[in-house]
């Protein structure tokens, strides 16, 4: 059962993630998130969940993981200059294999840029911002539905593979409102709990993934940012250790890819492709809708990162890929590297979507 | 007591140099804590980065060694997700008071239920004996080579103005006062701050002609001052001499409290 509600973007991000169970939420003021933040705040102490407006977003993302080594579900949402703020502690995360969610609501950048108008300029930021090697998986809603529904599978992810997740959404997707149903209950697909009598912490299982070890449950489990072995000691000098925890902390998410990457294929035998995530895509399916008898394909990567890189291989007749973005090409450069085709990158700053009729002109130049 | 179950005995000896007063100040904390009858599953360390954050990784309980100077922040997360559990930290001054100084007033000012314990060693340790927010003027350090011309900061002043509960300030030398100061803390709801004014040989003691601890030792006996003394100097008008290591009580009261369980 479902019911249909008229909601707007950050709401629905809010109210998916209390359906997956987030009972924490700590974060800092920013345009165009603060809704997110403001709706938890009026939502969680009814729940039994806590909000916390911290200091900055520093403390925001170490409030949310330390909550998270509780057991429960933690989030945070922001804009760019609180991401900014928070990599040191995102490496953390990864580092030591903390579930949590990091909500982008991106605007204009660099610096205070454009707080009010929308943007995709921390697609590289989320994927490489800490110092490091390290993987992490970043979703793309395009619409208030998807906010929803990503916002649920952003914790499930988390959970699932113990990496902090980010929700790359936009001040369009942020701020606009739409129809969605909302369901009665989401899958909830819970972190695996350490339970085995004398597991390490930190011993992987066959998936890469270590059992997760609460606190408070008698593990006495020792939580570093420094390099550790299985049992979570410090060992910062031994090339071993650490290349085989780096190399896990990547290798359980890139070597699941096929597992994580959603994406959608529109016209498979097009020769000309757009590749698009987040609000660009309305304007691509809006290309695709007036010009039917055109033929463009259209790929819609719904979780950038990891990428798939197969995904363009299903459209075998391509000649062209275009990729709209609302920044200078940030994921095309990703795309180059995996197909053999042209790639032209559509950047578009300032805040507007690009145009239906101006994607038609640059596919129908590519015909 | 014997809290010997309490140590990570299979990842010692630690990291700490001879002479250090960290060890102390962890040998205080533990007596404390076990004197409260808490069982180590009732009990979270956290620590930021520095000589003193290191504390933890020997302490078998659950523990969050984090990112320098946030352990607050991360404290708050874990004190207000789960208010069962008994949260200490470990901090050191440039941790707490230097790029950690924003979190710290603002977990003083929410009182939140945590024990803080702060080893002032008047240096950055870790990193090789730099100047700190708590190194005094005219004291010497690897990036203060003519002496420290700035004013430092006296840290518990500072968590009694921005609100914490309970506040007090023990040197390694008086490690009675400074054990029952711990367990006060622990006891006080709210926010605990103790600060332990302590030896680091290798980096303020070199810098400063002071390598040898018992000298360190003897300027903690020489040179301490009860608060209620300094006070009542103040309050007839004469002076307390400025090298003075005010010890003591500094405030224990009952200002409302987040974080606490029921
Ligand atoms: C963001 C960041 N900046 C700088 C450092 C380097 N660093 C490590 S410990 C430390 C200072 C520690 O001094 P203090 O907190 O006084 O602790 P102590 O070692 O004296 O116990 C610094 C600057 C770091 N780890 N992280
Ligand atoms: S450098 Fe100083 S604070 Fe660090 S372990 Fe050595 S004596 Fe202790």
């Amino acid at each position: 059962m479902t019911m249909r509600r008229f909601l707007q973007g950050n709401i629905a991000c809010a109210e998916g993630a209390i359906a997956a169970g987030c009972r924490f939420f700590a974060g800092y003021p920013i345009t165009p998130s603060t809704e997110v933040a403001e709706h938890m705040a009026e939502r969680l102490p009814k729940m039994g969940g806590t909000f916390i407006q911290m200091e900055d977003e520093i403390a925001s993302i170490a409030a949310v993981i330390g909550a998270s080594w509780t057991g429960k579900r933690a989030m945070t949402a922001t804009s760019g200059p609180g991401l900014s703020l928070m990599m040191e502690n995102i490496g953390y995360a990864a580092m030591t294999e903390t579930p949590c969610v990091i909500v982008d609501i991106q605007r204009g950048g660099p610096s205070t840029g454009q707080p009010t108008m929308a943007s995709q300029g921390d697609m590289l930021q989320a994927r490489f911002g800490s110092h490091g090697d390290y993987s992490i998986i970043a979703l793309s809603p395009s619409g208030v539905q998807e906010m929803y529904e990503m916002t649920v599978h952003a914790f499930n992810m988390a959970d699932r593979y113990r990496i902090p997740v980010f929700l790359m959404a936009d001040e369009i997707v942020g701020h606009m409102r739409e129809p969605m149903e909302v369901p009665d209950s989401v899958l909830i697909i819970q972190r695996r709990l350490l339970e085995e009598e004398g597991r390490k912490p930190f011993e992987p299982r066959e998936d890469l993934v270590p059992d997760f070890p609460l606190f408070g449950h008698g593990h006495f489990v020792h939580v570093t940012g420094l390099t550790h072995d299985e049992r979570g000691y410090p060992s910062t000098s031994n090339p071993e250790v650490h290349e085989r925890l780096v190399k896990r902390l990547v290798q359980k998410v890139e070597g699941a890819r096929r597992e994580i990457a959603m994406f959608d294929v529109v016209n498979p035998d097009a020769e000309v492709v757009f590749v698009s995530y987040g609000a660009p895509s309305r304007s691509v399916q809006q290309v695709l809708h007036d010009f039917p008898g055109e033929g463009f394909g259209h790929l819609r990567l719904k979780t950038p990162w990891p990428f798939p890189e197969w995904a363009p291989g299903r459209f075998e007749n391509a000649k062209t890929f275009i990729f709209p973005e609302l920044n200078m090409g940030q994921m095309a450069r990703e795309l180059e590297r995996h197909v053999d085709q042209p790639v032209i990158s559509v950047p578009k700053l300032g805040g507007a979507l690009h145009s239906p009729e101006e994607l038609a002109k640059v596919a129908m130049e590519e015909r | 007591m014997n809290f010997l179950e309490w140590y990570r005995v299979d990842r010692l000896p630690s990291i700490f140099c001879a002479g250090c007063g960290i060890g102390t100040v962890i040998n205080c904390t533990l007596s404390a804590v076990t004197s409260m009858g808490w069982r180590r599953n009732d009990v979270v360390f956290l620590s930021g980065i520095g000589c003193s954050s290191r504390a933890p990784g020997y302490i078998r309980t659950d523990s969050l060694h984090t990112t320098h100077g946030r352990a607050l922040a991360f404290a708050t997360g874990v004190k207000l997700a789960e208010p069962r559990l008994n949260v200490i930290l470990f901090t050191g001054d440039g941790d707490l008071a230097a790029i950690g100084g924003n979190h710290f007033i603002h977990a003083c000012r929410r009182n939140i239920d945590l024990t803080v314990v702060c080893v002032n060693n008047y240096i950055y340790g870790m990193t090789g004996g730099q100047g700190s927010p708590t190194t005094p003027v005219g004291a010497r350090s690897s990036t203060t080579p003519y002496g420290s011309t700035e004013t430092p900061f006296d840290l518990s002043e500072l968590a009694m103005a921005a609100g914490a509960n309970y506040v007090s300030r023990w040197t390694p030398y008086h490690t009675k006062e400074l054990t029952a100061a711990v367990k006060a803390g622990l006891e006080t709801p709210g926010l605990s701050f103790i600060e332990v004014m302590t030896q680091c040989p290798t980096g303020y003691g070199r810098a400063n002609r002071l390598r040898d601890v018992k000298e360190f030792m003897e300027i903690f006996r020489m040179r301490s001052m009860l608060k209620q003394k300094a006070d009542r100097l103040l309050k007839e008008g004469k002076p307390v001499p400025p090298d003075a290591i005010v010890i003591g009580e500094f405030v224990r009261r009952s200002r409302p409290v987040m974080g606490r369980r029921g």
